[in-house]
């Protein structure tokens, strides 16, 4: 087991085509670090180059203590899930398994014991003498793991495992996943466009875009403080209302009337957007205690929630998220106020959190 | 993915639906079909019938008038003079069959083993002006034979390859070459990149990885590639003639036209000749016609 530290990672494609553009990560011994990002921001491209499959055209990647940018993908010790399995098709899953093991020249024996124990920890017994066009896709998504995981590698590389496969059957392979991982202790990065999947699996969260990294935090620092515009917009669904305000009399106003909490530190004299999340908003009777004037324009039912929206005279109509109890109907008049925390203020120029 | 090859497979009661509605409407138009279909198989067929037929007479009947369809005498007589010579020993034309067997079959695995790696190249790795590559490569095929033989003929004479086997050889694999690594192109693209990613990171280097996974996965497509070749190579004449004079050199296919043209034409052994000719290929394609059926149709399935 091992860490694994990526320093000013860029890659361009002989085509011109800028993957990577430069990202830094630092990925601690036992973490499940996920990568989470857009379509085509370079999470595979980053992957791979980790996996090296993809030789990095500047930047130093290093496993444990070794520096592994020359090395074969076969000496780097690791293991990788595509998003197509790539199970062999002409061996059946017993031997799928026993083949990492036998590339690398085990015994009999120890190879036999090896793909049970994974057999056993993914529950593959009645698998193992089927051929891959044989198998479901949860099926061979389990045998790709367990493949993966026959060899003890020093770390796991995915790479949008769960894709293909329905809603059920990949939460309950996320949580198999993250208990997994946390059973094996094994340095696991997983790449995903999914915030849920990124949300609750992740130790530690990066977000890509555009071949950089614009945040590495917690899942709740994520959540709660994303550093950046990009970010704000992106994690969330609903994701933040972002809210033009200004600063008076100690206060964040927005050109509605809608006051919310300021930050400590204000800058002054610059244009800021607050972020605020659809449940620090509440939408209330008119005329109540606080609130500005609004009217709801449309109402998404889900069952446990409604997500109201609702246009409060600001440039952009907010969303709000209330308990199924409280209802309007639309077109309502009703009152918009803020009823969370102090929200996050970001530069409107620069696109980053100033407080 | 899984299951829907069982699926594919398993249509029989889905046919047997539409057989009702077929049998109320279409009689006729049943009848006419098999009408047109036995016109145009007595057409295509004829003349082969023709050469069988020819290839078995006695030279009487063979010149007879009117044609005789049934009742001729049944002779060998054409067969042997094929292999033999007059005098004993070996005829002209069984060696000029041995040297289509070797010229066909050596270029056809040059061919092979220097067009399947490409292919492979081609598909996996990036590379400057890859579609410029490829039209080029393509392009040399667009010049029909006839136009280049005379270049290749002052060429091979200036380095003695004029009248010899590797020099038909050589040219047939260079043209069978832009041809293979195209057809099979095709097939590695659909071989997911990903087996061989997975095996390098099992431990193998890409070499390994694309001849322990790539290649078997690729056989249907290289045999229906090779044959491909091999019928282009085996049936090749304007080359033939050109580049090659000598009894002991030339392939059948010189050596059979020869058999035509002096005063009299003995139309038996030209008969005998080409239904000699003609075997190979057609066994030849019988063997690998799973592998045939399989490499043209490989694309159509989605996984
Ligand atoms: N082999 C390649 N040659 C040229 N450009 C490439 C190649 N592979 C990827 N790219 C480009 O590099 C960028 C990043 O691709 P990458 O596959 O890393 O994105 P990704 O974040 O994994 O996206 P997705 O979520 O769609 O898988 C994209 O713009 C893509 O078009
Ligand atoms: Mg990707």
């Amino acid at each position: 087991m091992a860490g694994i530290e990526v320093t000013a990672l860029h890659k361009r494609y002989p085509d011109g085509t800028v993957a990577v553009d430069h990202v830094d990560l630092s990925i601690g011994d036992g973490e499940l670090f996920v990568m989470l990002g857009p379509s085509g921001c370079g999470k595979t491209t980053t992957l791979r180059a980790i996996a090296g499959l993809e030789r990095q055209t500047t930047g130093d990647i290093r496993i444990g203590d070794t520096l592994v940018n020359d090395l074969p993908p076969a000496e780097r010790d690791i293991a990788m899930v595509f998003q197509f399995y790539a199970l062999y098709p002409h061996l059946k899953t017993r031997d799928n398994l026993a083949f990492p093991l036998r590339a690398e020249g085990l015994p009999k024996p120890e190879v036999h014991e090896r793909v049970d124990e994974a057999a056993r920890l993914m529950r593959l017994g009645p698998l193992l003498d089927r051929r891959p066009h044989r198998l479901s896709g949860g099926e061979q998504q389990r045998v790709a793991l367990a493949r993966a995981l026959v060899r003890r590698p020093r770390a796991f590389l995915m790479d949008e495992p769960l894709t293909n496969l329905d809603a059920e059957l990949r939460a309950d392979m996320r949580t198999e996943i993250k208990h997994l991982q946390g059973e094996l202790g094994t340095t696991m990065v997983y790449v995903t466009h999914d915030q849920v999947e990124a949300m609750s699996l992740g130790h530690r969260i990066a977000i890509l875009n555009k071949g950089r990294v614009e945040q590495i935090g917690t899942p709740l620092e994520v959540y709660d403080r994303p550093a950046s515009l990009f970010c704000a917009a992106f994690i969330g669904s609903p994701p933040m209302n972002l809210i033009e305000v200004e600063v008076a009399d100690g206060q964040l106003r927005s050109h509605s009337g809608l006051v919310l909490t300021p930050p400590p530190n204000l800058p002054r004299d610059r244009r800021l957007v607050a972020g605020v999340r659809p449940e620090a908003l509440e939408v209330t009777e008119p005329g109540a205690e606080r609130s500005v004037p609004a009217r709801v324009i449309s109402a998404e039912w889900l069952g446990d929630e409604i997500i109201y929206v609702v246009d409060h005279g600001g440039r952009r109509d907010v969303r709000v998220r209330m308990p199924p109890t409280v209802r309007f109907t639309a077109d309502a008049p009703v009152g918009l106020r803020h009823a969370g925390g102090t929200p996050a203020v970001y530069d409107v120029s620069t696109e980053e959190l100033v407080a | 993915m899984a299951g829907s090859i069982d699926e594919a497979v398993s249509t029989g009661p889905a046919r047997d639906h539409t057989r009702p509605a077929r049998r109320g409407g279409g009689r006729g138009r049943a009848v006419l079909e098999v009408a047109l279909l036995a016109v145009l198989a007595v057409v295509m067929l004829f003349p082969a019938l023709w050469m069988i037929e020819t290839s078995i007479k006695e030279n009487r009947d063979v010149y007879a008038i009117p044609a005789k369809f049934f009742d001729f005498k049944v002779t060998m007589d054409h067969f042997r003079d094929v292999f033999a010579a007059s005098g004993g020993g070996r005829s002209a034309l069984s060696v000029s069959f041995l040297n289509s067997v070797v010229v066909a079959g050596v270029s056809t695995v040059l061919a092979t083993v220097l067009g399947v790696p490409a292919a492979w190249a081609y598909s996996r790795f990036a590379m400057k002006a890859k579609k410029d590559q490829l039209f080029f490569i393509l392009s040399t095929r667009f010049m029909p034979p006839v136009v280049v033989v005379i270049p290749i003929f002052l060429m091979y004479r200036q380095v003695g390859l004029i009248d010899t086997k590797l020099g038909l050889i050589l040219i047939y694999a260079a043209f069978n070459v832009p041809f293979t690594i195209w057809m099979m192109k095709g097939f590695v693209d659909e071989v997911p990149a990903e087996y061989e990613d997975a095996a390098m990171l099992d431990g193998y280097t890409r070499l390994q990885a694309f001849w322990k996974f790539t290649l078997p996965l690729l056989l249907p497509g290289i045999a229906a590639t090779a044959v491909f070749a091999l019928i282009f190579s085996w049936n090749e004449f304007v080359f033939a003639i050109f580049l090659t004079s000598s009894d002991n050199v030339r392939t059948a296919p010189p050596a059979i036209a020869g058999l035509i043209g002096g005063t009299t034409v003995d139309w038996g052994l030209v008969a005998a000749a080409s239904v000699v000719f003609a075997l190979p290929v057609l066994a030849f394609a019988y063997l690998v016609r799973r592998h045939l059926v399989a490499g043209v149709t490989l694309g159509a399935v989605r996984r």
